[in-house]
C-alpha cells in the first residue's frame, strides 16, 4: 500500500480547521510585521537612544572666563582650573582609615569631613572646593568609592589689594560680584558647551559624534588702568593715610586728553584672593560710590561760570574786607583777612567771601547749568556698579545763602570721580570728556561746556594757587608747571557738620602748559592735627603726579629749579 | 559565472580589509588628536599659572623694594635728567 493511499490520511477533519490555522498564523505574522514597522519606522528614537547610551556620552566642556588686563597687557585677573571634591553620601564606602587619609590630604579635620558626609537627606555635597590639581590627584589616588571630583575655575588677582575695588571679584562659581568683574560680566563670562563622544570600554574617547556645542570662552577685557601708575598712586595714598592717621582715602588719575582712568585706588582696601575678607565696607569703591561735599575744589567752577557769562574777568577786584559776609542769619568767613582780591587771588587764596560774592552776581540758573553740564547730579556713566550721582538741588529752590555756600562747595555733594571729571573742562579748552574704564583706541569727542578762553584763564588762575602765596604750594613738582586747587571741608554727620572731622582734597592738572594728567586725591578724616587740603592732600598729588609724568615720559615745561615752599608763618591757610 | 563570482569575492574581501585598516588608522589618529588637544589644554593651564607667577614676581611694589634695598637704585634728581628733543641738534641741548 502506498503511503498516499493510507486510510489514515483520508481527511476525517473538516477543511475549515486548516483555514483557521492559516488565518491565525497570517494574523500573527501581520502583528509582528506591524510591530517591527512601528519600532523601525515610527517610534525609532527611543530605541536608538537606548542603543547609543551604551557607548556614547555627553561631556560638559567648561568655558574659560576672560582675563582682565591693564593697558599694557599685564594681567589683573586670571582664571586657572582647579578641582572640587564632591560626594554622594549614600554611595560613599569608606573605612575610618580612608576618611582620616582623605581629611589629611585635604587639610581638613576628620570631624568636618564626616559631618559633610552625614548631611541628611542630601544627595550631593561638596567636601572641599577649589583645591589645586596636585592635591586632587592625591585624593583620586586614595580611590574612595562615591567620592568624585569636577573641574572648576578659580579667579586669581595678581594685583591684590592695590586694584581691589576697581577690578572687583567673582563668587566661588565664577560670576562677577563687584567692580569691573560685575560691570562687564557679559563680556567676561563664557558659556559652557557640550560634546557628544563615543567612549570605549576603558573610558577613552574614540570618536566625536554630531550634536556638540563648542564652549564659548569669555573674552579678555583691556582696562584703561596703568599698573605702574596704579601701584604708585596706591602706595602714596597709603603712606599719607598712615601718616595722617586718616580713616581712608581715594585717588583718581585721569588722562586729560582721552578721559581714560589710569589709576583708581581706595583705602581701606582688601585682598580679593582671600575669600574670608570679602565683606564689609572696604569693598566699596569710595571714589565712585561715595559722595562728599567737595569744598573749595568747586570754586574754579563758580569762577568759570562768572567769567563765561562775562560778569567778571581775572582782574576784576572783589571787596572781601572784613573777611566775613553775612547773609540772613548765616556768616561766611575767610581764614585770612584781606582788603581787596582780584578774581585770580580769590582762587589763589581760596577766599570763601570772594567766591560767594561772585556767585551772588549770577542768576542761580547760570551756576546750576554749569554744575549740570559738568556732570554733577547724574552718574558719570562709567558702567561701574553703584555709581553715585551726587546731589545738586534744583536752582528754583535755592536761597541766596545756599547759592553763596555752593560757590565754595558746600550744600552740594559729588563723588571724587565726578569732581575729577569736571576738571577735564580746564584741560581741554572747555570741553568735558566722557570717562572710560576701558582702554580707548582714539580719543573721544568732548562736549563744549565753557568758552576756550574761559578755560584757559581759569587754568592760569589754578596755576597761581600752587605757587608760594597760594593755598597749595606743596603740589609743586620740579620741572613742571602745576595747576590745581585745594579743598578742605567739614564732614557731614547726623545732618550737621562735624566740628573736627574733615575731608582734605586736592585736584590738579599738569603740565599746565598742555595738561596731560588730572589727579584728584581725597583724604578722609586726617586726625593728626593737620587737615588742610594744601598740607594733607597736595603732597600726595605732587608725588603721584611727578611719578606718573616720569612714567609716561612727559617732557618738562618749566625750568629745573628747587621748589619754593613758604615758611611756617606765611603759609596761606584755606578757608573752611 | 563562477569566475566572476570569485573575482567579486576577492574584491569584496580587499575592500573589507581596506575599511578595517582605515577605520583603525582613523581611530589611532583620533586618539593622537585627543592627546594633543589635552596637551594644548594642559599647556594653556600652565601658561596661565606662569603668567600669574610672573605677575607676582614682577609686582611693581616688589621691584621697587628690590631696586631700593638690594640694588640701591633711586630715581634721578630731575635736575640731572637731560631731555633730548628730536627736532633740536645735540649742540643746542648742550648749551641749554
Amino acid at each position: 500500500m502506498k503511503f498516499a493511499e493510507s486510510p489514515v490520511l483520508a481527511p476525517p477533519l473538516p477543511l475549515w480547521r486548516a483555514r483557521v490555522v492559516v488565518v491565525l498564523i497570517a494574523g500573527a505574522l501581520a502583528v509582528l510585521a506591524g510591530r517591527a514597522f512601528y519600532l523601525q519606522g515610527l517610534e525609532y528614537g527611543f530605541l536608538q537612544a537606548k542603543g547609543e547610551s551604551r557607548y556614547s556620552r555627553v561631556l560638559e566642556v567648561p568655558a574659560n572666563r576672560g582675563r582682565i588686563l591693564d593697558r599694557n597687557g599685564e594681567a589683573l585677573a586670571v582664571s586657572t582650573p582647579v578641582k572640587s571634591i564632591w560626594a554622594i553620601p549614600e554611595d560613599v564606602v569608606a573605612s575610618r582609615r580612608d576618611l582620616k587619609r582623605l581629611a589629611d590630604t585635604l587639610e581638613m579635620s576628620e570631624d568636618d569631613v564626616r559631618k559633610r558626609l552625614d548631611g541628611q537627606g542630601r544627595d550631593f555635597v561638596f567636601i572641599k572646593r577649589q583645591i589645586s590639581p596636585e592635591i586632587a590627584a592625591r585624593v583620586a589616588a586614595l580611590g574612595i568609592a562615591g567620592v568624585h571630583q569636577s573641574e572648576e575655575f578659580r579667579r586669581y588677582y595678581p594685583g591684590g589689594e592695590v586694584v581691589a575695588q576697581a577690578v572687583g571679584f567673582t563668587d566661588v562659581d565664577g560670576h562677577g560680584q563687584e567692580g569691573i568683574e560685575l560691570a562687564f560680566e557679559q563680556h567676561l563670562a563664557g558659556r559652557a558647551g557640550t560634546r557628544r563622544v563615543i567612549k570605549d570600554r576603558r573610558g577613552q574617547i574614540v570618536e566625536d559624534l554630531e550634536g556638540s556645542h563648542p564652549a564659548q570662552h569669555g573674552r579678555d577685557l583691556v582696562l584703561a588702568l596703568d599698573s605702574r601708575i596704579q601701584s604708585l598712586a596706591f602706595s602714596r595714598l597709603r603712606e599719607a593715610v598712615r601718616r595722617h592717621r586718616a580713616k581712608g582715602g581715594g585717588i583718581v588719575v585721569l588722562d586729560a586728553r582721552t578721559g581714560e582712568v589710569l589709576a583708581l585706588a581706595n583705602l581701606p582696601t582688601y585682598n580679593p584672593n582671600n575669600r574670608a575678607q570679602l565683606s564689609g565696607g572696604s569693598l566699596r569703591n569710595r571714589a565712585v560710590v561715595d559722595i562728599f561735599e567737595p569744598g573749595s575744589t568747586l570754586k574754579p567752577l563758580t569762577i568759570a561760570a562768572a567769567i563765561d557769562v562775562g560778569r567778571v574777568t581775572p582782574r576784576t577786584r572783589i571787596q572781601t574786607a572784613p573777611g566775613t559776609l553775612t547773609i540772613g542769619p548765616a556768616t561766611i568767613r575767610d581764614a585770612h583777612k584781606s582788603e581787596q582780591l582780584t578774581v585770580t587771588q580769590v582762587i589763589q587764596k581760596s577766599s570763601n567771601v570772594g567766591a560767594a560774592k561772585i556767585a551772588l552776581m549770577l542768576r542761580p540758573q547760570v551756576l546750576w547749568d554749569l554744575f549740570e553740564q559738568v556732570g554733577f547730579g547724574r552718574e558719570p556713566d562709567l558702567g561701574f556698579p553703584g555709581e553715585a550721582s551726587g546731589k545738586v538741588r534744583p536752582y528754583k529752590t535755592w536761597k541766596p545763602i545756599e547759592q553763596a555756600t555752593m560757590s565754595y562747595g558746600h550744600g552740594i555733594s559729588v563723588s571724587l570721580m565726578q569732581l575729577v571729571r569736571a576738571y577735564t573742562v580746564f584741560a581741554d579748552d572747555g570741553k568735558l570728556l566722557p570717562l572710560s574704564l576701558l582702554k580707548l583706541d582714539s580719543p573721544p569727542r568732548g562736549v563744549p561746556v565753557l568758552a576756550p578762553e574761559t578755560a584757559r584763564e581759569v587754568l592760569a588762575m589754578l596755576e597761581t594757587a600752587t605757587h608760594p602765596g597760594g593755598t597749595g604750594p606743596r603740589a609743586q613738582i620740579m620741572g613742571y608747571r602745576v595747576a590745581g586747587k585745594t579743598g578742605t571741608a567739614h564732614k557731614q554727620e547726623n545732618g550737621g557738620y562735624a566740628a573736627d572731622k574733615y575731608f582734605s582734597s586736592f585736584v590738579g592738572l599738569a603740565p599746565a602748559s598742555r595738561p596731560r594728567l588730572i589727579i584728584a586725591a581725597l583724604i578722609d578724616e586726617p586726625s593728626d592735627g593737620e587737615y588742610y587740603g594744601g598740607t594733607v592732600a597736595a603732597p600726595v598729588f605732587a608725588e603721584v603726579m611727578a611719578g606718573a609724568l616720569r612714567i609716561l615720559g612727559v617732557p618738562p615745561d618749566a625750568p629745573m629749579k628747587p621748589i619754593e615752599l613758604p615758611g611756617p608763618d606765611d603759609e596761606v591757610r584755606e578757608s573752611v | 559565472m563562477a569566475r566572476l563570482n570569485l573575482l567579486l569575492l576577492v574584491l569584496l574581501t580587499v575592500c573589507a580589509l581596506g575599511l578595517v585598516t582605515s577605520q583603525h588608522k582613523a581611530r589611532k589618529l583620533f586618539v593622537e588628536l585627543e592627546r594633543e588637544q589635552a596637551r594644548t589644554k594642559a599647556l594653556h593651564v600652565e601658561w596661565g599659572q606662569l603668567e600669574l607667577e610672573t605677575r607676582t614676581w614682577a609686582l611693581t611694589s616688589r621691584i621697587d623694594k628690590l631696586a631700593h634695598e638690594r640694588l640701591e637704585m633711586r630715581a634721578p634728581d630731575p635736575r640731572q635728567v637731560h631731555i633730548l628733543r628730536r627736532d633740536l641738534p645735540a649742540r643746542a641741548v648742550e648749551n641749554r
